[in-house]
């Protein structure tokens, strides 16, 4: 069962038309990217699931509500979460703080609680500092709860937003460009850490991505946008040999051309990414 | 000459025409002259000539230093630098002054007073001129040394001028707290004490004292913090409780041994911190620039005056103590209704808004359309004080009713009163700014379009913000209105608000120990010296540029206040448990 | 979909609220209108003077309307400090009309002496403008948005009180103009010479202005810079100069209208910026914030409302001495449009929030 369904969903700014009639389906609990090159309208497709911006034409359902009119803290409420092309955390919060607003959605003290400091409201923040902690365990940052966001090494700041997101109980996560400045090393760990989010939390995921070997690496379903439109959608293989993707990409000068006739295997050595 | 030191002396004489500048403008606005007639040290050095002297130290000071990444210049040449830049600054002053013994600066610039060039020449007229010039060469190269000594020197130099600075200025606490310490010998504060300020025994006895302590605490002070980092847990915790402790003994019996002026600017200082701390949850929590705060204050004040004055304009008469709940919930309610309409608007347009709001309610209060009402220009008058005890029946019209009790007329009663509520209302703001709401405040200040994303209602918790902050406010003007007596419409100015916007910038935005500190020093120094409130407005501008351009986070920032009170929070490292998983 | 039920009353609420206000403003202003026209309190000389006094003042707001739209424009900040600038090319005005005055030069020429009154208010205000834009602005530029706010907040305070302790608190007047006192016979209704001076120099002045920015070279750049500094900058615009320009420039309106301002009310003090500048402001956002002839229309309307205003609707409805509530009509508009018409009456959405 499709666990989101976008129907020409079109999202125009002034004269620019950064997503043009789109259809989009993505199963439950599968991984599934969304390529092109820059431009391409993938981070406006992500604003407009997520309700930052409102799609012009078309439609969205998310388990079969429609989403595309609502406000974003209701669609979050639905389920739906997600990271940042460029790292967005509150950087002058600690760590741990930025987990506990992740967990914003289910807490439900209220605040006259939190001033009389009644044992409801302690109960549910000892549990709600617990499952931070577990969160923090789980990005492999235990023990530094308590340094500022903007203090923290990249690849950490990357494994905490995915956190805070993951605090939301999302049905669906939205990945956007999750191994930007990775080196491969840190890219194969973010490639288990994704699989992990699927198999052990159940999560549907949908990915940004430009390093090619994540992409065909770890997707069960690929869809390709150029200006705005879907050329292709497929599996790694397919897309791979998709002579409009390869023309798309060649046509920018980038270099995943030559790559394009091997078989998909994560032993592949990184790309040149098209930045 | 090497380009480094070509471009050394090239930075020292522009340094020295802005020194020069600075010095020139604290002279024509009037700083010079004014804070001329108080004195550091006794027939030496007044609080004017401090200013100037601090202006000629910084240029050497700024001149002698050197970014990172520039070449090392050896210190005899900054000294140098430092003596140029001092001696351009002194030019300029110089310069100043022969103008003015040629043209009457007067007619234009009021400040350009006898007075003020009888401090400039130090009281030797044109001859002084070349004073000055030796003056600002001196301490050009003072400042330019300080700069390039190294800092087991340096350290103790500075803090002992400080140190002559601070006591000085507060030579009017210190004196009497030191005579109160039995043994000491009343001569002793005759001997070190002048007027207003220090002798210059007494100045040369504070900077020994001072730059002695700093030496030691820099020599041995490293082994004495390692030694108590080593102590359980619960002694450091110990101490930090006698710590406060000694403060809160301090502060209950204040108003004993001063007199009842202190304790009115303590009053006044307890009010601001309150309406403070409802700001920083409005501003400092939420981000809300609300330049109308002081609509919740009228709020809350006139609710107490019209609830219980005995004057003409009382609706009814009911006690202090009922009628503050109902001033809160007042400031609390209005907060929505003014909150709800400016709440989609983005920061600026958020500022001039409410701004427009808060000069709405000042007009409207001090209108006779509504002067039926609200008593107009005259104001509200004859609010009774808070009684401990029973209060007698309203007599009649103008008639302030018994108190059959403690009945707290007057500053040093209310004094309690404005503390405990200080207290109670951070006790409050702290717990809000632990808990979910405190946390969805931050994620919006920070970063809003993230933290609806994480599914925090907007509206709500904004409006939550401000409705929360009014309610501080209106308390804050509550507790105002009766220590007056009387409430006009004439003092619910924009200036009340801004006043509250500095205290928190300057304190430090989000933080409540910032609110405190920003309270200490922006009404306490303008209360306890009256030269600095002439020139109050200028320092709060001057401060609020100034801590945009260094120090946004504010004097005690609230990042800091998270990393020492958090240090509680368990971390464990148990089993790589998975989080639990959506449903 | 979880929408619980506070929610929904809170909505509820803002809904009712907002359309409470609306209706509550309009009726205050039609009825009031409807009753004051059936009273005849006023004749029409009497309306015709409160008019034209607004078209005046309104065009000094208009002028200094101008800074703030511009800078907005280019910098999308409020320029707090604006009012500060309006001041002091008032005081700047004025110890020149003062010397000239007592000097008789100002009897004698009274064209050329007032020219250079202006010109020197316009000197003075570029000249503290490119002083706060440096030293307060600049540095900040990449801050968040609260920031230079808070600077420029500081900056106006500063300001305000650097020129009180230089000048002292208290209110000086300009010179009279012998020339411009009295009144001329325009259609046979007597109308103040002051008000139509100060009305025709605005006007000229401000199309002298807009042919800048409209036709010459630095007003392209400057409108390019207002559309996307960075594009702006590839095209080998300096941004910075723009920028400097673009204060000035706005500045010397400013410093104009001040002189003007203080021709018509004979008075500086060093707090008379504040009020003049929220109404600035106001017809800024009136007329569309970023929007050059927007703001020289909303000062205009702005001015007559605020004029006529006192008189039209609130005298009808039997408040008594309205004039004190003249300014709240002010704050009233510019709350009103801040709220329902943020874009303006002719202007462009440079207001919305970025989703």
């Amino acid at each position: 069962m499709a666990i989101l369904t976008a129907n020409k969903v079109t999202k125009r700014f002034g004269g620019l038309v950064a997503v043009s009639s789109l259809d989009f389906e993505i199963e439950k609990k599968t991984i599934a990217s969304i390529i092109g090159p820059n431009g391409a309208g993938k981070t406006t497709f992500f604003n407009c699931i997520t309700g930052f911006e409102k799609a012009n034409e078309g439609e969205i359902l998310f388990d079969g509500t429609p989403i595309h009119n609502l406000r974003t803290d209701h669609i979050a409420h639905l389920g739906i979460s997600r990271t940042y092309q460029n790292i967005r955390l509150f950087a002058d919060m600690t760590a741990l703080e930025n987990i506990l607003v992740g967990q914003h959605l289910h807490l439900h003290a209220s605040w006259m609680g939190a001033i009389l400091g009644t044992p409801g409201t302690r109960r549910e923040e000892t549990k709600a500092l617990d499952e931070a902690c577990r969160l923090l365990n789980f990005i492999e940052l235990s023990g530094k709860g308590d340094l500022l966001a903007r203090n923290l090494p990249y690849g950490a700041q990357r494994r905490l937003e995915i956190a805070r997101a993951l605090a939301t109980k999302p049905k669906l996560l939205l990945l956007d460009e999750p191994t930007a400045g990775m080196n491969p090393r840190e890219t194969e760990e973010m490639m288990a850490f994704i699989r992990r989010l699927r198999d052990e939390l159940e999560i549907t995921i949908l990915l940004i991505e430009h390093q090619m070997r994540v992409v065909m690496g770890i997707s069960q379903r690929i869809t390709v946008l150029d200006y705005g439109v879907k050329i292709a959608e497929g599996t790694a293989v397919e897309i791979q040999n998709n002579p409009k993707v390869i023309e798309a990409y060649l046509g920018r000068g980038s270099v995943v051309g030559s790559r394009a006739t091997q078989p998909a295997s994560s032993s592949m050595p990184a790309s040149t990414t098209t930045r | 000459m090497n380009k480094q030191l070509r471009l050394t002396f090239g930075k020292a004489v522009r340094t020295g025409l802005i020194g020069g500048i600075v010095a020139l403008f604290l002279c024509l606005v009037g700083i010079v002259e004014i804070f001329g007639k108080r004195s550091l040290i006794e027939g030496l050095i007044s609080l004017g000539h401090v200013f100037l002297f601090l202006s000629l130290l910084a240029t050497g000071f700024v001149t002698a230093s050197r970014k990172s990444d520039q070449a090392p210049l050896g210190r005899l040449w900054l000294s140098l630098a430092g003596t140029i830049s001092g001696a351009v600054a002194g030019i300029v002053l110089a310069l100043f002054m022969l103008l003015g013994s040629v043209i009457n600066i007067r007619a234009m610039f009021i400040h350009a007073s006898p007075d003020l060039y009888k401090i400039l020449s130090f009281g030797r007229g044109m001859a002084g001129v070349w004073l000055l010039l030796l003056v600002g060469a001196a301490l050009g190269a003072l400042g330019a040394l300080i700069r390039v000594l190294p800092s087991r020197i340096q350290k103790p130099l500075m803090q002992g001028f400080i140190g002559i600075l601070l006591v000085g200025l507060f030579a009017g606490l210190v004196r009497p707290l030191l005579v109160a310490i039995p043994g000491l010998p009343e001569a002793l504060g005759r001997y070190l004490f002048g007027q207003t300020g220090l002798t210059q025994g007494g100045a040369l006895i504070t900077f020994i004292l001072i730059a002695g302590i700093v030496a030691f605490w820099s020599a041995r002070g490293k082994t004495v913090q390692a030694r108590v980092a080593k102590w359980p847990r619960s002694g450091q915790l110990a101490l930090r409780w006698v710590f406060f402790g000694l403060a809160g003994v301090l502060a209950l019996t204040l108003p004993l041994f001063s007199g009842p002026f202190i304790a009115q600017v303590i009053v006044l200082i307890s009010l601001n911190i309150l309406m403070g701390l409802g700001l920083n949850i409005t501003l400092g929590f939420a981000g809300l620039l609300d330049l109308g705060f002081v609509a919740f204050f009228a709020m809350g004040a006139y609710t107490v005056g019209l609830l219980t004055s005995y004057g003409e304009y009382g609706l009814a008469h009911i006690s202090f103590w009922a009628v503050v709940p109902i001033a809160i919930l007042v400031a609390f309610m209005v907060g929505a209704f003014l909150g709800l309409p400016v709440l989609g608007m983005r920061g600026d347009y958020l500022a001039i808004a409410t701004l427009g709001f808060g000069e709405i309610v000042r007009l409207l209060a001090g209108s006779d359309f509504l002067g039926k009402w609200l008593g107009g220009p005259q104001g509200v008058i004859g609010i009774q004080k808070p009684c401990l005890g029973i209060l007698g029946p309203y007599v009649g019209l103008g008639i302030p009713r018994v108190c059959h009790g403690l009945e707290l007329g007057g500053p040093k009663e209310i004094y309690y009163l404005a503390i405990i509520c200080a207290i109670l209302v951070a006790f409050v703001a702290s717990r809000l700014r632990d808990s979910r709401l405190g946390r969805a405040w931050m994620a919006i200040r920070e970063d809003e379009d993230v933290a609806e994303a994480l599914g925090v209602n907007l509206i709500q918790t904004k409006l939550l913000a401000y409705m929360l902050g009014a309610s501080f406010a209106g308390l804050s003007g509550a507790i105002f209105g009766t220590l007056v007596g009387s409430i006009f419409a004439s003092s619910m100015q924009l200036m009340v608000s801004i006043n509250v916007v500095c205290l928190i910038i300057v304190g430090g935005m989000g933080s409540i120990p910032g609110v405190v500190v920003g309270a200490l020093v922006l009404i306490g120094l303008p209360e306890a010296f009256r030269e600095f409130s002439e020139y109050r407005f200028l320092f709060y501008g001057a401060a609020l540029i100034v801590m945009m351009l260094v120090k946004p986070g504010g004097l005690w920032p609230s990042s800091i206040v998270q990393r020492e009170l958090h240090l509680d929070v368990k971390n464990d490292t148990g089993p790589n448990n998975a989080p639990t998983s959506a449903d | 979909m979880r929408t619980t039920l506070t929610e929904k009353i809170g909505e509820v609420a803002v809904a009712v609220f907002l359309w409470g206000f609306r209706i509550l403003v309009v009726s205050v202003v039609i009825i009031g209108t409807i009753l004051t026209i059936r009273e005849g309190k006023y004749t029409g000389v009497q309306w015709i003077d409160f008019i034209v006094f607004g078209i005046a003042r309104g065009s000094i707001y208009a002028m200094i309307a101008l800074g703030y739209t511009m800078v907005y424009g280019i910098l999308r900040m409020i320029n707090f400090a604006h009012s500060e600038v309006f001041m002091s090319g008032a005081f700047g005005g004025y110890f020149l009309a003062n010397a000239m005055g007592q000097s008789g030069f100002l009897d004698k020429y009274p064209v050329l002496g007032l020219v250079a009154a202006v010109l020197v208010g316009m000197l003075v205000s570029a000249g503290v403008a490119l002083l706060v834009e440096r030293i307060a602005y600049r540095p900040l530029r990449k801050a968040p948005r609260l920031v230079p706010l808070i600077s420029a907040i500081g900056a106006s305070f500063f300001l305000q009180y650097t020129f009180r302790g230089f000048f002292g608190p208290g209110i000086y007047a300009y010179p009279n103009v012998k020339v411009l006192s009295g009144e001329w016979n325009i259609f046979g209704i007597g109308i103040l010479k002051m008000q139509v001076v100060v009305a025709v120099a605005a006007f000229i002045m401000m199309a002298v202005l807009y042919t800048i920015v409209m036709r010459t070279k630095i007003g392209k750049a400057m409108r390019a810079v207002s559309e996307n500094k960075d594009v702006a900058a590839l095209m080998g615009i300096d941004v910075d100069g723009i920028i400097v320009a673009t204060f000035g420039v706005g500045a010397a309106m400013a410093g104009a209208a001040g002189v003007l301002y203080a021709l018509m009310f004979r008075q500086v003090n060093f707090f008379m910026g504040f009020t003049p500048g929220i109404k600035a402001f106001t017809s800024a956002v009136l007329g569309g914030i970023g929007n050059v002839p927007g703001a020289m229309v909303g000062g205009i309307v702005l001015g007559i409302f605020e004029s006529i205003g006192p008189a039209l609707f609130l005298d009808g409805l039997g408040i008594i001495r309205p004039y004190q509530l003249q300014d709240a009509i002010a704050y009233i508009m510019l709350v009103m449009v801040l709220l329902f018409r943020p874009s303006g009456i002719v202007g462009e959405k440079l207001t919305t929030k970025k989703a």
